[in-house]
């Protein structure tokens, strides 16, 4: 095999996405993304088991045409990355059953890889930013901030091969489906993203002061005596409350001022989620912050994040959108990652996890 | 010919047979087999189960002749998994697929297994038309109707076991629902009432069809479209309640 800047297969399916990536060392040769999302419409949101359905039927195509698209072969690949976890039970177990039997069609060893350790690796492939990792390292002093459908976490990556850490994530609902939920409230399309993106610039942000969850005093303690929840997050309360602000306008007869109520409640989550991360590159000394996740296309939080940075001296990168939604080519880049440090393939009786901890960046 | 055979629609299972159509009776033989017996944990052991039946699964896998996959019904996930394998096989060696429903290596060892009467064969199981059940969960099974020589009359259906009219009634599903089928005058063979469908009853199926119609094309097998029978059970909201 080789191992300085070796050709590495992807295997995406932890949630609605099929996606197959080729990578060579730290370049990317094709992403290639078939997505559900479409059938997860009219439902509001992703239903687990049409994904599940959607993947079995989508990776084979996905897989030919990523080959295609980057005119190699199955016999070139040196190795086959697959996400074993964290993500929906039903979704993984489809793309890690590929993953296997195409391991044991082609004898190519197997890496079985942490989904958002991927999305820290994904940054490698990005050319506008690979500078800032000279020469295909990541910097020293590294944290990811990654915002999605399904999680919300702060990382630290001591380096992606061994050490990566959980700072901070949601106790409860991911941010981006807050976002959906409070779509579907204002009467808005899914995916909520981008609907409440486009609705939020036409309002008032400050319209309505909508609670920031888990930032008292009893659950952020100090950075000397930190509370049980200073870098952690909560969006159920949130969507109560926004709940309960258009109920009271219907109930006193008035029309709901949907934009503002857009604006005011994206403002609350991305205050905290900004607010936060940077709280813990400060006290964590984190000097790079690298954006991932679905939500980083919502302008208003790479706005305030951009902001938040600049004035706290932290570096922040925001790898190009195709690689910061989920997509195969960052299970290739963090698999050849793990292959250039030498680490040992999985054994092909592994069990997808999808509670899979960050510090287990490969089984 | 030599065929590999996946089910997981109730166990994980796979097979490699080999046979001369023409010749079925003297040449038919199990190259290797894998079977577990838990019904949960196909992701994990299914390709391992499959590597193992191989000496060089990188070079024997392409000189197959088919891969036969069982489509269900079965439990959505573990079905998936036997499926995705197979597909992913048949495109990396470049090997035909084909589906078979899964039901059919019920039926299939139900008409091979003879009636002993003191240590004796002295006929078959089924001397009728039968029924094979599966577990369907959610108080269901999965059963079709057979033939006494295992041609598929009816099914494959979901739903309670009392809509099973009075018939024979073999394998794991008759097991579990054994007095609600004899309430409603079905026969459950107790020596017959834990088994489920495997890649090798599913083979000795295919092996039959194939011999039977002198070709693999001619054989009348599936795609390998999952049998789910059920819808995902996903629903789509309704407005959202209005404070006034
Ligand atoms: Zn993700």
């Amino acid at each position: 095999m080789n191992q300085s800047n070796p050709l590495i297969l992807g295997i995406e399916s932890s949630c609605d996405e099929t996606g197959v990536g080729l990578v060579r060392g730290t370049t990317l040769l094709t992403n290639t993304v078939s997505s559900s999302m479409e059938e997860h419409v009219r439902f509001g949101g992703v239903i687990p088991e049409i994904a599940s359905r959607a993947h079995l039927d989508a990776f084979v195509p996905t897989l030919q045409q990523a080959l295609s698209d980057a005119g190699v072969t199955l016999a070139d690949v040196d190795a086959i990355a697959v996400t074993s976890g964290p993500g929906l039970a039903g979704a993984l177990m489809v793309g890690v059953s590929a993953a296997k039997a195409l391991a044991l069609a082609t004898g190519k060893p197997l890496y079985a890889i942490n989904h958002l350790v991927a999305h820290v690796g994904v940054g490698l492939l990005d050319e506008s930013i690979a500078a800032v990792y000279q020469g295909g390292q990541l910097p020293e002093k590294l944290g990811a901030l990654l915002v999605s459908g399904g999680h919300t976490e702060i990382l630290r990556v001591r380096s992606l091969a061994s050490d990566v850490e959980l700072l901070g994530a949601t106790i409860d609902d991911a941010a981006g489906e807050a976002f959906d939920k409070v779509a579907r409230l204002l009467g808005l399309n899914y995916p909520g993203g981008p609907a409440i993106d486009r609705l939020a610039r036409e309002g008032n942000a400050k319209a309505i002061r909508f609670p920031r969850g888990l930032t008292m005093p009893k659950y952020m303690g100090t950075a000397e005596a930190p509370g049980p929840h200073r870098y952690d997050f909560s969006f159920s309360g949130l969507k109560t409350a926004v709940a309960r602000c258009v109920e009271g306008y219907e109930a006193r007869g008035e029309a709901v001022p949907v934009a503002d109520v857009a604006a005011s409640f994206q403002e609350a989550v991305l205050d905290v989620i900004t607010a936060k991360a940077v709280l813990a590159c400060k006290e964590q000394g984190i000097t790079t912050l690298l954006l991932g996740g679905g939500v980083a296309a919502n302008s208003r939080l790479r706005e305030l994040a951009q902001q938040r940075c600049l004035a706290a001296g932290i570096t922040l990168l925001v790898p190009k959108l195709s690689l910061c939604t989920d997509n195969g080519a960052m299970v290739a880049a963090l698999g050849a990652q793990l292959v250039m440090n030498g680490v040992a393939p999985s054994d092909l009786a592994f069990a997808p996890d999808s509670s899979m901890p960050v510090t287990s960046i490969s089984l | 010919m030599r065929i590999l055979t996946i089910d997981t629609s109730a166990v994980a299972s796979a097979a490699v047979l080999d046979f001369d159509p023409q010749d079925l009776a003297r040449t038919a033989r199990v190259v290797a087999n894998f079977a577990t017996k838990d019904t949960r944990s196909h992701a994990e052991v299914l390709a391992p189960g499959v590597k193992s039946l191989f000496t060089d699964p990188v070079t024997e896998g392409p000189a197959l002749d088919a891969i036969i996959v069982g489509t269900g019904p079965g439990p959505f996930t573990g079905l998936r998994s036997g499926i995705t394998v197979a597909r992913t096989l048949a495109f990396t060696w470049g090997v035909k697929l084909y589906g078979m429903m899964s039901l059919d290596a019920l039926a299939q060892q139900v008409f091979d297994t003879p009636r002993y009467v003191d240590g004796r064969a002295v006929a078959p199981l089924a001397m009728a038309d039968f029924v094979v059940a599966t577990d369907a969960r959610r108080q269901e099974v999965y059963w079709a109707k057979y033939s006494a020589s295992a041609a598929l009359i009816d099914g494959p259906h979901v739903g309670p076991a009392a809509d099973i009219l009075p018939v024979q009634v073999f394998g794991a599903g008759a097991g579990i629902y054994a007095q609600q089928l004899a309430a409603g005058g079905c026969v459950v063979e107790a020596s017959f009432s834990q088994e489920q469908p495997t890649a090798l009853e599913l083979g000795r199926a295919a092996m039959r069809k194939i011999a039977a119609a002198g070709s693999l094309e001619g054989a009348g097998f599936l795609d390998s479209t999952p049998l789910y029978m059920r819808e995902s059970d996903a629903k789509v909201p309704g407005p959202r309640k209005r404070a006034l």
